[in-house]
């Protein structure tokens, strides 16, 4: 042997972290086999279960479409109506670990170790974190929801400006666009992101600080023990893997219904079937594009991409509409955020049931049920952070993010709706309900609708195509027990699998049964991500600050 | 007539490994010159190790092995990758240049199939890199 046997390139020390010494070896339980000419490195029985079930699930959903469809939709309904409470309260416990942590010495503890260094510049990290967690909703949801909550809603009993016969009645329309665009931030400002963080942080500290695999299990190791290795640990899995299937797939699909409207109304594209599988194949063909050219040159750079268009879309809609309510808008929308999120933060002592349970529980489940794929994406690119760092750009920045956003599109369409009973927007939201149609109703009453509706079109599409690589990425991960470098196949076949499901869900009707199946997986992982909140605190005890 | 030979090594499967190995030794021999082992890893907590630095660890005692097995010198680089699955060969083209080698002595699977949707490491290095590249089949 030489003298001279040295290792390289390794980056900085990672300093001082308290790793969990367990007996288990990462990819034990894994299956290694050549299936032809495709080499698989699977775990077993996550990838078994998983794959059989979802396959099994979609045929069954199809076969008999007729009674599973209200079957799901009830116990949709079951849930988020009369465990609204259970889902707002603990929305609540979410945010308040978060503050937690950011007040408290826990907040400086590093990810990855006391010297781990950030892999990630801020914008790119960013730019990844919010592509993955929300692009796609603020482009559906940036116009429909603030009209929606401030003519119809009333959420915790705030009337609307509107008269039964549509007339505007003018000394409601303070209170009810203030409220309006308060509910609407709600939803997406800081709960959504606490419960993103709370996943995150969870597998990030128990992969890089604690050195257990990157899969939901490794959060439950201070609860379950070494069974996290067994069938408790092989249940949370597989649910995660069904909740990121379900979610991703189902907003294909429903992506697909809302680019083809957009298509339809700017270009005249007729809205059809073939239309829209022709959209998830395209969609899903650039994301497997995207998956074979791995993290670093897929999906962060269509994130950044993304980011870019977004945001030059954002700054057009400030500049072209009223720009002047927009900007003073943030700051009152924000004062009415910070107002109203107590109220709206109430789980019990409320009429409000349609804005509470049809809204607000409602997305705290879906949030919930996509919080393992869009947790653990974070995670993985976020070593190297402190505690306090994480949370705070996880948590606060998005929020504010969001409110520029809906404070643009959400307060462009209202001064629309409210100045003109013949916008757009009003056609779109209040006469006649087509949510998929209320961004490009918006933009169309601004200049140059033709080309902003276009580039609102494209802005879709390739926020699909980033979930759907980076959801690849993850399911891929969580079936292979944690490996992250287990053959490229795999992750080409869940990102084609992705596009199947949807394609087989759409042409047989059945993405409603899939929504509400994926919403449903909510219920579960709060309780799911409670014990992850304490995982959390018990794992930040141990370590270095 | 060569420099220092590089050669890539996948820690998990190292008997798979053996023949690339043993060729690789003979050339060192040979030659007289050093062998680089290359791995490539995530930061992510793997098979081989809870962190990169463990990782390194685990390569460093494999080319100690190696170089008391064949009697060589021996030297080893890990990598680090945010996604070593697609990144391999980007990693394994600049680690030739890094440290400097003239040779690439790996092991490769028999083509099939898969190969024409994406091409095996061994194919990869052998068209881009500048340095000679023996890929040795497996069996």
């Amino acid at each position: 042997m030489s003298e001279d046997s040295t290792s390289t390139g390794i980056p900085g020390p990672d300093g001082a972290a308290n790793v969990i010494e367990t007996d288990y070896q990462i990819g034990q339980d894994n299956i290694e086999t050549q299936l032809g000419p495709f080499g698989l490195d699977i775990h077993n029985p996550v990838f078994l279960v998983s794959g059989l079930t979802i396959v099994a699930f979609v045929f069954l959903t199809l076969a008999f479409q007729s009674d599973v469809g209200p079957l799901f939709d009830a116990l949709r309904k079951w849930l988020t109506g009369s465990l609204d409470w259970f889902f707002i309260v603990s929305g609540n416990i979410f945010v308040l670990v978060c503050l937690i942590l950011i007040v408290t010495p826990f907040g400086n503890v590093r990810i990855g170790g006391k010297d781990a260094i950030p892999d990630y510049s801020y914008f790119g990290w960013f730019a990844m974190l919010f592509a993955a967690g929300m692009g796609i909703g603020l482009m559906f949801f940036g116009v429909l929801e603030p009209v929606y909550h401030m003519a119809f809603s009333a959420p915790v009993g705030v009337p609307s400006p509107f008269d039964a016969d549509g007339n505007l009645i003018e000394e409601n329309v303070a209170a009810a666009k203030a409220m309006g665009m308060a509910a609407t931030i709600f939803h997406w400002g800081l709960h959504p992101w606490a419960i993103y963080a709370v996943v995150a942080l969870a597998l990030a500290l128990f992969s890089f600080n604690k050195g257990l695999p990157l899969t939901m299990r490794s959060v439950f190791y201070p609860i379950f023990g070494e069974r996290t290795w067994g069938w408790p640990g092989h249940i949370v899995d597989t649910l995660a893997v069904f909740a990121t299937l379900f979610g991703l797939a189902t907003s294909l699909g429903f992506g697909a219904q809302q680019a083809n409207a957009g298509l339809e109304f700017v270009f005249g594209i007729p809205v059809s079937d073939t239309a829209q599988v022709v959209l998830i194949i395209a969609i899903t063909a650039v994301a497997l594009i995207s998956v074979l050219r791995g993290l670093d040159g897929g999906v962060k750079v269509l994130s950044e991409i993304n980011m870019m268009i977004a945001a030059l879309l954002l700054l057009f809609v400030i500049i072209a509409g009223p720009t002047g309510t927009v900007i003073s808008g943030f700051f009152s929308n924000l004062a009415s955020y910070a107002r109203e999120i107590i109220p709206l933060s109430m789980p019990f002592g409320r009429d409000d049931d349609g804005f509470r349970q049809g809204w607000t529980s409602f997305y705290w489940a879906w949030w919930i049920s996509w919080s393992p794929f869009v947790g653990m994406f974070i995670a993985r690119v976020s070593r190297g952070r402190t505690v306090r760092e994480f949370v705070i750009c996880v948590l606060i920045i998005p929020t504010i993010v969001s409110v520029i956003w809906m404070t643009a599109f959400g307060g462009t369409a209202i001064e629309q709706v409210l100045t003109n009973p013949d916008s757009q927007v009003h056609q779109y939201v209040i006469a006649s309900y087509s949510p998929e149609l209320s961004l490009f109703g918006m933009l169309a009453d601004l200049p140059m609708a033709s080309l902003t509706s276009f580039v609102a079109i494209i802005l879709v599409i390739v926020f699909f195509v980033t979930s759907s690589d980076s959801g690849s990425l993850v399911i891929d991960t969580i079936t292979a027990g944690g490996k992250v470098d287990a053959p490229v196949s795999q992750r080409v076949f869940w990102c084609t699998f992705e596009g199947l499901v949807a394609i087989a869900l759409l042409l047989g009707g059945g993405l409603g049964a899939l929504q509400a199946m994926a919403v449903s997986t909510g219920f579960p992982f709060t309780i799911v991500l409670l014990l992850a909140c304490y995982a959390i605190l018990k794992g930040l005890a141990d370590e270095p600050r | 007539m060569f420099r220092k030979i590089m050669m890539p090594i996948d820690l998990g499967h190292t008997e798979k490994l053996e023949k690339a190995r043993r060729t690789g030794a003979d050339l060192a021999k040979q030659y007289h010159v050093p062998i680089c082992y290359v791995a490539v890893t995530a930061a992510t907590p793997g098979a081989l190790g809870h962190n990169p630095e463990e990782f390194a660890a685990a390569l460093d005692a494999f080319a100690k092995s190696e170089a008391a097995r064949f009697n060589i010198a021996a030297e080893c680089k890990a990598i680090v990758s945010h996604d070593p699955t697609i990144d391999l060969d980007s990693a394994l083209l600049s680690a030739v240049n890094e440290v400097g080698a003239d040779l690439v002595v790996m092991a490769s699977h028999i083509p099939n199939i898969a190969d024409h949707l994406w091409p095996s490491n061994g194919g990869t290095i052998a068209s881009r890199s500048a340095a000679s590249v023996f890929v040795v089949r497996s069996n």
